[in-house]
């Protein structure tokens, strides 16, 4: 379809340029230019952590949540972020409960809601391998689990999980093998 | 043509009813199952360890099926945000555009303005690639010391949201031991950007976030 008109396209140029060169009037051959890349672009989606915006962001926020910048997120959503943690692990409404990072509700929201990636240019990428954590995000990451251990699991969640059936979901890799060089991901099915 | 793609929007929505939950999959009202609707971002040093690699993946959840028939949207900019004085105010963006049959980037370099609107840096352009085609090999790109794909592969995403919503909506207590892929067998279509670390900060730690935004 698309390829259809991009020929219907190209002939209609073609066309014209011919037609041109019958009137014998060179100077006004119009020289094809490149792409037209004008125009303003709207915000309409943004991400960062993974599944941040979908577990924290309540439903009725989340067309806001993406279109409001990051340096804005956490004064105006931290507190929801707050209230759907301790809706979902209410443990973290205890005073002084942490989560395996030593983060209470208040603490682990206000990082959550202010939705950026960090990422370390000095060496190992992973969302959390065991030794450092968010320091970027590699595509075997099991991001889930981490997420599940750090809402779930309560202080010991890493090694004596607070609630064990809730703190991994038992998958543990993707479905097929990534690529050790570029492009990375791995060929669709 | 127009039925073909409104079937799928249709699969897309009757699957987004089972798995609600994802990464970022179809989580919010006005980008479910568009072609503005990114599913995941995903930042990590290359086999290069000078260099960084960004992914950003749009248009989750497509069948074997369906996935010939899904494209880039030529009127949907994908930006890379990049905060270098941890402000979390971008310092420096990658844009990614589709024209005719390739993508295109520009940057990194610092934005016309920051924030919720944007215009393209045409200024910085650095290169293009011919976006593959659905059981094509990966095309890619090098040029100015980047690397570029775009085109669809595997989600590399994996979650049992199944069970996780089925645990939200109080119908399970736990996981499931082995868990279900729920994103097994699905692709999206990516954008991989392969980056210097000495154009994005260098030393240290940046904060990072993917932006779709549409043509006014």
């Amino acid at each position: 379809m698309k390829f259809n008109r991009i020929k219907l396209f190209a002939f209609a140029i073609t066309t014209s340029l011919m037609a041109f060169n019958c009137s014998n009037d060179d100077d006004n051959i119009t020289v094809p230019t490149g792409p037209d890349f004008t125009g303003t672009f709207i915000q309409e989606d943004q991400m960062a952590r993974p599944a941040v915006g979908t577990v924290f962001v309540s439903t009725g926020n989340k067309d806001a949540f993406n279109v409001t910048t990051p340096s804005q997120q956490s004064s105006a959503f931290q507190m929801m972020f707050q209230n759907n943690l301790e809706a979902l692990s209410p443990a973290y409404s205890n005073p002084g409960d942490a989560n395996a990072l030593g983060l209470t509700s208040s603490q682990f929201s206000g990082l959550l809601a202010t939705d950026v990636l960090n990422v370390s240019l000095d060496g190992t990428t992973t969302f959390f391998d065991g030794t450092n954590v968010l320091t970027g995000r590699a595509l075997a990451d099991d991001v889930i689990t981490v997420e599940l251990i750090l809402i779930f699991g309560g202080e010991t969640g890493l090694t004596n999980s607070e609630n064990p059936g809730l703190s991994d979901d038992n998958v543990n890799t993707n479905d097929k093998a990534f690529l050790s060089s570029f492009p990375y991901l791995a060929t669709p099915w | 043509m127009k039925k073909t793609k409104f079937l799928i929007t249709a699969a897309i929505i009757g699957i987004s009813s089972i798995v609600a939950i994802a990464a970022d999959h179809i989580d919010a009202p006005a980008v479910t199952g568009g072609t503005n609707d990114i599913t995941d971002f995903y930042a990590f040093q290359g086999q290069n360890t000078s260099n960084l690699v960004l992914v950003a993946n749009v248009q989750g959840l497509l069948s074997p099926g369906s996935t010939a028939n899904a494209s880039f949207d030529e009127n949907t900019l994908i930006e890379f945000n990049i905060d270098t004085n941890n402000d979390n105010i971008e310092d420096l963006v990658i844009q990614a555009v589709p024209r005719d049959g390739k993508m295109y980037f520009f940057g990194p370099a610092a934005p016309s303005q920051t924030g919720l609107n944007s215009t393209i840096l045409t200024d910085d352009a650095v290169g293009s690639v011919d976006i593959t085609n659905y059981g094509q090999n990966a095309i890619t790109a090098t040029e100015n010391g980047m690397q570029f794909f775009a085109g669809p592969r595997d989600d590399p995403f994996f979650f049992d949201s199944g069970q996780y919503n089925a645990i939200i909506d109080g119908m399970a207590t736990s996981f499931n031991n082995p868990g279900n892929d729920s994103f097994a067998g699905t692709n999206v279509l990516s954008i991989v950007v392969e980056v210097p670390k000495s154009l994005v900060g260098g030393l240290g730690t940046i904060n990072t976030w993917i932006e779709s935004k549409r043509k006014q």
